[in-house]
């Protein structure tokens, strides 16, 4: 009898113990998180890199992204917005054809940043470059000046919008970085449908922390910047490229 | 000694005068009218895409606002250089540089994609944006003007004409410098990024400008009654002709720059071989009807007197202006950005391809009524304040009192 008294009253001292410290231990985690009021922190820098070897016929990228971010055509490519477009390379002396995800490059030295009058497009301390749809007067010089085509302007009314993506006509916008999902903690959502679907050609990650899977990745394989003679220092990098 | 000009406002009750007014008014209208529905609809409905983002309204406008500067000419050459023959049409010069910009801006705000917060633009700042420097240079420009044209007026401030337009004129070179920076600093576009093209709209200003202060002219006098010297008109043309050269060297350099540079050899091809649209219009419009045409007008001996050739010339100049600005502005667009050179490139965003681009009417319409305003801005300055002179003499002979 004895000895199973001291085994509850055993139990019980461990049951409080883990009851006192659990909310502590949720605590430390929950510092780790960054709320959602907390501001975008320097320590990171959030990038992409895409392995063209492993990149194939397929769009689920692009479908993935529209999807998410309720980007909707009118079956006018022309004007339509598309926040990551599919690009087909033919070398011209080898003929060597290769496929690859071109989105905002999210560039340290962003040149759209540099050319809005308004400040409308801007950087985040992380490296997401973003429009502000608020102050953005819809001039469309940011898109004269980005080297990748990666900014799209709002041509017509906007329809099923996502309560996490806020688009607006006659404003200028472009691939985010699913900064709403990043804030979440997870990854963009063209990562997660190549991860998912596709060839798993894209990484997602901070570049900042040593551990990470990207960081380490380009610690270890060679990689390069598209347009790297303009020096803008974009946060998507690409592996495989001919 | 000069004798003294003797100004009045235009009468401005004849049924020309009116009929004109109307016209100015219905373009204006159907400006209104086209920059409402860009608006409303969105500007799919304009012949511009993600490609071509600018369009036909940025070439009206960049033209009017280039050739704004350049219409200061005549005020500089008559205040800044000290020719007193120039000083009777300084008025006039100061106005239209007033009036064509503010009929450049016009246009430029209404094609925005959201007009609305043109409040946004002038309360939010990034200063490393040439956007942003170039709100304060034409805002500064039109204060400047309008103090330099108080100058001319009120007797009592003359004595401060002089510094006040060399205030001005420098106002311009860098106004006109900021205006060819937009395009120059485009790292990222193959057909501009090139510092020529500051100079080279300055250039371009002084030749725009000067053309259609000289039809203005004309036609004033014509529709008025005025009489204007011989001289006077024989050395604007000459100087016109200077001008229209200088832009046909500036052209030429700038393509010979990049035809030296192996990796801006498609370029020099595109705008020079085959462009298509672009091509011929560099041709036709810019070098022949623009440089070649006002060349041959001004200065063959048989027409260096004759009013009609001076007025094709600057006529010439106006359509080979429009012609350039359409070339540079969306040429340069529709030439493809290389991101990925030694490749051939498809996507479906059209990448690797020229874009295609028609303009559409509302954005005619629209780049029309900024012409409209400026010119009616400038009937209705014309027929409040006295402007123009009664005439405008010969040294040595005043036709006023003839």
């Amino acid at each position: 009898m004895n000895g199973s008294r001291r085994q509850v009253l055993g139990l019980g001292a461990c049951l409080a113990a883990a009851a006192a410290l659990a909310p502590g231990l949720r605590l430390i985690e929950l510092a780790q998180a960054r709320s959602p009021e907390e501001a975008a922190s320097k320590l990171q820098r959030w990038g992409l890199l895409i392995d063209t070897a492993k990149c194939g016929e397929c769009d689920d990228c692009v479908t993935a992204c529209h999807e998410e971010n309720g980007v909707k055509g009118h079956g006018r490519p022309a004007t339509d917005s598309q926040w990551i477009r599919k690009v087909n390379l033919k070398d011209k002396r080898t003929g060597f054809a290769q496929t690859l995800p071109v989105m905002c490059q999210h560039c340290e030295e962003a040149p759209c940043i540099d050319v809005c009058p308004t400040g409308a497009s801007m950087r985040r301390a992380d490296g997401i470059v973003l429009v502000d749809k608020h102050i953005c007067i819809g001039c469309r010089y940011c898109v004269m000046a980005c080297p990748f085509g990666a900014r799209q302007f709002v041509h017509e009314k906007t329809t099923g919008q996502k309560a996490d993506v806020p688009r607006g006509q006659g404003t200028v916008e472009a691939c985010t970085l699913c900064v709403h999902r990043v804030d979440r903690g997870e990854e963009p959502a063209c990562v997660s449908a190549c991860q998912r679907d596709g060839g798993k050609a894209m990484t997602f990650g901070d570049l900042k922390d040593p551990d990470s899977a990207i960081a380490r990745r380009l610690k270890s394989e060679r990689s390069t910047a598209l347009r790297a003679d303009l020096a803008l220092d974009p946060g998507v990098r690409y592996q495989g490229l001919s | 000694m000069t004798p003294p000009v003797h100004y009045r406002e235009i009468e401005g009750r004849s049924s020309g005068f009116w009929s004109l007014v109307a016209i100015l008014g219905l373009f204006i209208a159907l400006a209104l009218g086209a920059a409402w529905r860009m608006e409303h609809e969105g500007h799919w409905i304009t012949g511009m895409s993600n490609r071509v983002v600018w369009g036909v309204p940025h070439v009206f406008a960049v033209f009017l606002i280039v050739a704004a500067s350049g219409a200061l000419n005549v005020a500089s050459v008559a205040s800044v250089f000290g020719r007193s023959l120039y000083k009777p049409l300084a008025r006039l010069s100061g106005l239209l540089a007033i009036a064509l910009l503010a009929g450049g801006l016009a246009v430029l705000v209404l094609d925005l994609g959201r007009p609305d917060r043109m409040v946004v633009a002038m309360t939010h700042y990034n200063f490393k944006s040439i956007f942003a420097w170039n709100i304060f240079l034409y805002t500064g420009f039109l204060a400047i003007v309008a103090a330099y044209l108080w100058t001319m007026f009120e007797r009592r401030m003359n004595a401060h004409t002089a510094p006040v337009g060399m205030a001005a004129f420098i106002w311009r070179l860098v106004l006109t410098t900021g205006t060819g920076s937009i395009f120059g600093f485009l790292v990222a576009r193959d057909a501009y990024n090139s510092a020529i093209l500051a100079p080279m709209f300055i250039i371009m200003s002084l030749d725009f400008g000067l053309a259609i202060f000289l039809l203005v002219l004309l036609a004033a006098a014509r529709g008025t009654g005025r009489a204007i010297g011989g001289e006077i008109l024989g050395r604007l043309g000459g100087l016109l002709a200077v001008f229209a050269a200088a832009v046909l060297y500036f052209a030429a350099i700038q393509q010979l720059t990049n035809a030296y540079i192996a990796r801006q050899h498609e370029v020099v091809r595109f705008f020079l071989v085959d462009g298509g649209i672009y091509t011929a219009l560099f041709w036709f419009g810019q070098v022949a009807i623009g440089g070649v045409a006002p060349l041959v007008l001004l200065l063959a001996p048989a027409w260096r007197k004759s009013r009609r050739a001076l007025a094709l010339a600057s006529a010439c100049v106006v359509a080979g202006g429009l012609a350039q600005m359409y070339v540079l502005i969306i040429g340069g667009q529709a030439y493809p950005q290389v991101v990925f050179p030694d490749h051939e490139v498809s996507s479906s965003a059209f990448d690797g391809v020229v874009a295609s681009y028609a303009p559409s009417l509302p954005e005619v319409l629209l780049g029309l009524g900024g012409v409209a305003l400026a010119l009616m801005l400038t009937v209705v300055a014309l027929r409040l304040l006295p402007f123009l002179p009664q005439a405008i003499a010969d040294p040595g002979r005043d036709p006023a009192h003839a």
